[in-house]
């Protein structure tokens, strides 16, 4: 048994907790010390998160680098772990986002920036601890095969979040900013919170089921296992109530459409860095447990509600981006294209085909990628002038041309332009959703044109035409902020042109997922001939 | 040699990046490393262009493949280049005239502090161009197809302080991924029914195929079309995007990458020919547009405008061949070649009589220019005639070729767009007569600009010249050699097929009519602007002279239909997110809220309220049990 | 004599003892008439014994005397207390536990 995946998580937990216990005071020097044992932490899991997918073989079983520790033996709870393709590859994004988080927000911490936000002499050593908390919690929800560790991470990782939302936000908020937040962490909460309930008796009555015929365990190998060969049959009545039980949690964390109005409060409202954990990171668990937990241990209940799950997915793909349209707030906006981008995964993973599946988990990847670089830079714009309205700003580029080209690449590829990461997943999933549901697909095609509008009309307004007072001799980007944007587009960049890697290790989870329930892609009407008329 | 085929792509890739992240170091001589690089693309079509003719018919296509790009179950996107008698004419028209233009931008860009970025995005220009012809499956074109697009976007929004410009270049996106859509929609139509979208696969197997679905994928793929070439009704782009620099419209918006429809419909055409009502309407597009460009084109008083006016009648001329099927595919890339010299020449001119009047636009503020501009006046009129198609030069071969495959059409279909392009031949005499009357002869009608300094005009450094220079002998000359022999023809042939049509009218007929038409026109423009002197101020005119002054209200229905409406949706969405799902939300905790609060007030805080209250509920305990155990 | 009329006198006493403690508001009435009430239950249990014929109802009647004796000393010193420092013996004073 190897530790490598304990230790993945381990590192983060326990830099969360040293960091938290350093000497404080808001000194330079105690506040830069924090950051750089924070940074140390976050880059050593980065190492670790590597190593993971380093050692991780695309071709062998669906589980692997597997630990099992006993936890509550009487119910049948193990700390188990296993990586998948699909696990990995968010393990690592995960794990590069977490450190340009913390480069990207380096002074959101810092007292001057805490005006009407709760002091504290902690302040910093528990901005960076809270991040660190959230990226062990996240990644353990990423790598636990055990539906009930699952469950009590998705669950815990709300704490840190609560107060990463609540207690640090930027500086661009008006006269109730403090107000305006706590709304918004409350809002958060509750709404995670209500969806966590549902799941906790849904997964109760998983295990009850399970134990009624002899299965008592939430080891999730196990449970898919016994499903998939008949020894553990769920009536269909009590598979579609614990499916649905699963799933609205999953689509409140997503979020998806109308589940989904926490979003745009806790992203506008707390600084650029915890909006980028809490879309490109937190949210992933959402739409990855969809994945792996509601199609594995509920495949007929999920054939059976695909259809209405993937109308409720197309409303949101182009309610999000109308709704993005309409914004007045930067950071809004993101969050709404945002919406609008879950939308694509959910749908992705509903219609069941290979390429939706595969196009939805790099679709995970690339917009957490994509959208960091867009946030972030849009984070870096605001708190240069300290206003969240698009209004604000104008002619940007002449000023700040670096900063203008970021923000439009970040928009480029928001609104997935060929060569950047994101078309390759949007494409996917589109493709993936139309050979199995034609008017869907079609519809949903309709997404590009209106992210376009999104992601151009912010460029347009913010960057370009005459520059306006409020920007003049507005700073371009620091070595510090390139420093999180350069490998940001790089990504994007090389995820685009050369996808194989992620693919190679998603491919066969995404097989083995389709297979749990029973789905094979629609065949081509009139299929050419094996390498018919193709010259190699 | 074949490994010669990525470079020709990489080579413009590389100028782009490294023009991009080179920063200011190469500010002083970055434009020349992008020409070279522009040059040595250049160069290396060329020699391909040899290497292909030195192989017989069967062996001049070949393909390169690269890496596996996207595979995920059946979906096997490659990067993989295929390069055959079609790419390497779009190759060679790519490279060379953007040779020439990457030359002429150094003199025309000369005073921009930006001139870096610029030559950066004509070379990522170049390389997306050059990627979207030398593809062999619709994923990767996809890729070229947008790249161009942004490349469009990224220059047409150069003089990114306009609010104009700025506008514009989203406009011109905005509309273009409408068409993207199809194209999309084309892909997934392709590989549900095939399960593939390769170029050879998908052709090979299109026979299999019902009508229906032929017809659907080659729609979108027309659709596709009119977004990137400015065809009806996607067509309200190209005029808002001459606000790029001059150069730019030469390249992108005149030779190259509006003409990429007319190259997807040309290298579809397996799957059109396949459709014949997805053919009927590529027809009605071009032949809609072709009158539609050239109306506008009369009215504008912008030179630019009024040039791109043309240029969109142009390519209607070119959709039209295309989409009469195998009796006009070479034909139309035919008249796209000869119509990217002269009309490449035509916008350099354009470009260099603003060099010289102070970025001057207005027509009507021109005038009698052609001594101050000796260069540029000849250059200019070599294009001009051959536009109007001059017996002889470049346009009268390839557009006759047109008219005579409209005519062989047949029946009434045939005579109507026959009629259709020949009246187009006589407006385009008319307005591109307009055009070399009101800036090269009458009286001087230059007006002081917005600063007061009136216009000196002069003649544009030789570094512009010599472009323009050039593409005059691919004005004057290309239509006759294309014709020798039907050399062209039969080069296209392999790939894009070839039927001869049975036009009603002899060949000379036609010369003759297409002939009397232009004279016309040309006759018209005469009395009308050239006889008597030109208003500086434009008169109000005719009901039809608005209308198209307003690009025939284009942009007013684009508005009242699409824009307005969408706007109102977007505010009324927004509205209801905040009000009614987060209302509902809301609402339910203030619900929850205001019941405990109500609750609350039961707690009285007096003993006796509790006690009563205790006693009630045993005397009701008491009484339920007797009444139980009565029952 | 019939030992259903020691029932009604219990019955009698307790509704009494109640009234009281849902009518008056000095503490120390109250008081009493909970007092009222446990002993009227006192007289139930040990007419139910007698009843009966056996001991369980005195048994219980004696746990009653316990829990008040119990009850009466706690009960008396809150309200010595609060007389103390309020100068009140009326409940309808003590009611800071509400919001």
């Amino acid at each position: 048994m190897s530790y490598l995946l304990s230790a993945t998580c381990a590192v983060p937990a326990v830099g969360a907790v040293v960091t938290a216990a350093l000497p404080a005071g808001t000194g330079e020097a105690r506040r830069r010390t924090t950051k750089a044992v924070a940074l140390a932490v976050s880059v050593a899991t980065l190492g670790l998160a590597a190593a993971v997918a380093a050692s991780f073989e695309p071709g062998g079983a669906r589980y692997q680098l597997t630990e099992s520790y006993s936890w509550i033996r009487s119910f049948g709870i193990d700390f188990a772990l296993g990586a998948d393709g699909i696990g990995t590859a968010l393990v690592l994004l995960t794990a590069v986002l977490v450190p340009l988080v913390m480069l990207a927000g380096w002074h959101d911490a810092d007292p001057a920036a805490a005006e009407g936000s709760f002091e504290s002499k902690r302040r910093t050593q528990g901005f960076f601890a809270l991040i660190l908390a959230v990226e062990a919690m996240v990644l353990v929800s990423f790598l636990a095969t055990d539906v009930f560790v699952f469950y009590v991470f998705f669950e815990a990782m709300l704490i840190p979040m609560y107060f990463l939302i609540g207690g640090f936000g930027d500086r661009a908020g008006g006269p109730d900013a403090a107000r305006q937040r706590s709304y918004a962490a409350v809002k958060f909460l509750l709404y995670n919170l209500l969806g966590g309930l549902v799941m906790l008796a849904a997964v109760i009555g998983l295990y009850v089921v399970a134990a009624d015929q002899g299965q008592a365990t939430f080891g999730l190998p196990a449970l898919t296992d016994a499903i998939s060969s008949g020894k553990l049959v769920i009536d269909p009545t009590a598979q579609r109530a614990l499916f649905l039980g699963f799933f609205f949690a999953f689509a409140v964390k997503a979020p998806m459409w109308p589940l989904h109005t926490w979003l745009p409060n806790a992203m506008g409202e707390s600084t650029a860095g915890t909006a980028v954990l809490i879309t490109a990171v937190v949210d992933k668990v959402g739409t990855f447990a969809m994945l792996r937990f509601c199609l594995g241990l509920f495949p007929d209940a999920s054939k059976t509600f695909a259809p209405a799950i993937l109308v409720l997915s197309l409303i949101g793909i182009v309610y999000g981006a109308l709704v993005a349209i309409g914004q007045k707030d930067i950071k809004r906006l993101v969050a709404y294209a945002s919406i609008s981008h879950f939308g694509f995964i959910i749908m992705g993973i509903f219609a069941m085909t290979s390429q939706g599946q595969s196009g939805a988990t790099l679709y995970m990847v690339n917009h957490g990628i994509s959208t960091a670089a867009w946030m972030l830079v849009a984070g870096f714009l605001i708190s240069r002038r300290g206003s969240r309205l698009i209004a604000d700003y104008g002619g940007v580029q002449k000023v700040a041309p670096v900063l203008a080209g970021t923000f439009l690449i970040g928009g480029l590829a928001t609104l997935s332009l060929p060569g950047l990461a994101p078309f390759v997943s949007e494409f996917l999933v589109l493709v993936g959703t139309f050979t199995r549901y034609p008017v869907i697909g079609v519809i949903a095609t309709f997404g590009i044109v209106l992210a376009a509008l999104y992601a151009l009309m912010l460029y347009q307004r913010t960057m370009t035409g005459p520059v306006k007072e409020s920007v003049t001799g507005m700073p371009d980007l620091k070595a510090r902020e390139l420093a999180v944007v350069a490998p940001l587009v790089a990504l994007t960049l090389l995820l685009g042109v050369y996808p194989q890697p992620l693919t190679r290790m998603v491919n066969p989870a995404v097989d083995d997922t389709l297979s749990q329930v029973h789905r094979t892609d629609p065949a081509p009407v009139h299929p050419v001939a094996a390498n018919g008329g193709e010259q190699k | 040699m074949n490994s010669l085929i990525p470079l020709l792509v990489a080579a413009p890739l590389a100028g782009a990046a490294l023009l991009l992240l080179g920063g200011r170091a190469l500010d002083r001589f970055g434009h020349w490393i992008a020409t070279a690089l522009a040059a040595l693309s250049c160069a290396f079509g060329l020699v391909l262009f040899f290497d292909m003719l030195g192989r017989d018919t069967e062996h001049r296509a070949v393909t390169e493949r690269l890496f596996s790009w996207i595979p995920v179950g059946g979906f096997r996107a490659d990067v993989s280049f295929q390069l055959d008698q079609l790419s390497i004419v779009f190759v060679l028209l790519i490279t060379g005239v953007g040779t020439l233009i990457h030359l002429y931008s150094v003199g025309y860009m000369a005073h921009d502090e930006r001139r870096r970025r610029f030559f950066a995005y004509l070379n990522l220009f170049l390389a997306a161009m050059l990627i979207l012809v030398l593809a062999d499956n619709y994923l990767l074109l996809y890729v070229g197809w947008e790249g161009v697009g942004l490349a469009s976007y990224l220059l047409i929004g150069f003089w990114q302080h306009k609010p104009s410009a700025a506008t514009a270049a989203k406009k011109a996106f905005i509309v273009n991924r409408v068409g993207d859509m199809g194209l999309s929609i084309a892909i997934m139509l392709m590989f549900a029914e095939f399960g593939s979208f390769a170029f050879r696969p998908v052709f090979s197997a299109a026979g299999d195929a019902s009508e229906g679905k032929l017809t659907a994928i080659a729609l979108m793929l027309l659709l596709a079309a009119c977004g990137k070439s400015a065809q009806v009704p996607l067509q309200s782009w190209l005029g808002d995007a001459m606000e790029g620099p001059t150069p730019v419209s030469a390249l992108i918006h005149a030779a190259t990458m509006v003409t990429a429809g007319v190259y997807l419909i040309t290298r579809s055409a397996s799957i059109f020919n396949l459709a014949p009502d997805a053919q009927t309407a590529v027809v009605v597009v071009g032949a809609v547009t072709l009158l539609f460009g050239a109306i506008v084109g009369c009215a504008k008083d912008d030179i630019k405008k009024a040039l791109a006016g043309s240029t969109m009648s142009q390519i209607g001329y070119m959709i039209m061949a295309a989409g009469l099927g195998p009796i006009g595919y070479a034909f139309a890339i035919m008249h796209l070649v000869t119509h990217g010299f002269f009309k490449a020449g035509l916008f350099l001119g354009a470009g260099s009589v603003m060099h010289g009047m102070n970025d001057e636009v207005n027509m009507r503020h021109y005038g009698g220019l052609r001594k101050y501009m000796p260069w540029t006046f000849a250059t200019f009129m070599a294009g001009y005639l051959a536009i109007i198609g001059f017996p002889f030069l470049s346009g009268f071969f390839s557009k006759d070729k047109i008219i005579e495959a409209a005519l062989a059409k047949g029946g009434t279909e045939g005579w109507i767009l026959g009629t259709c392009a020949l009246v187009g031949a006589a407006v385009t005499a008319f307005y591109m007569t307009r055009v070399v009357l009101l800036t090269f002869f009458g009286e001087k009608r230059w007006q002081p600009d917005a600063e007061g300094h009136r216009p000196h005009p002069h003649e544009s450094p030789r570094t512009m010249v010599i472009p323009m220079v050039v593409l005059t002998f691919g004005s004057l000359f290309a239509g006759g050699l294309f014709s020798l022999g039907d050399s062209f023809l039969h080069f296209l042939e392999p790939v894009t097929g070839h039927e001869e049509g049975h036009a009603p009218l002899s060949a000379f007929a036609v010369s003759a009519i297409a002939t009397v038409c232009m004279a016309a026109g040309v006759g018209l423009a005469w009395l009308k602007y050239g006889r008597k002197p030109v208003p500086v101020q434009a008169p109000r005119g005719s009901l039809l002279t608005r209308a198209a002054r307003r690009d025939l209200l284009q942009d007013d229905f684009n508005h009242a239909v699409l824009v307005r409406p969408g706007s109102a949706l977007a505010a009324t969405l927004v509205f209801f997110d905040s009000k009614g799902l987060d209302g509902f939300v809301n609402g339910l905790a203030a619900a929850i809220g205001g019941l405990s609060g109500r609750l609350r007030r039961i707690q009285t805080g007096y003993v006796r309220t509790y006690a009563l209250s205790m006693f009630g509920g045993t005397l009701v305990l008491v009484a339920s049990t007797l009444l139980m155990r009565s029952v | 004599m019939n030992p259903v009329n020691y029932l009604y006198l219990a019955a009698l006493l307790f509704t009494i003892g109640a009234s009281g403690v849902l009518i008056r508001r000095n503490a120390i009435v109250l008081f009493m008439c909970v007092e009222l009430m446990l002993n009227a239950s006192n007289l139930a249990l040990v007419t139910f014994s007698r009843m009966h014929g056996n001991l369980d109802g005195q048994i219980l009647a004696f746990f009653t005397m316990v829990v008040a004796a119990a009850e009466v000393v706690v009960g008396l010193a809150i309200i010595v207390s609060i007389f103390r420092t309020r100068h009140s013996a009326s409940v309808d004073d003590s009611n800071l536990m509400k919001l």
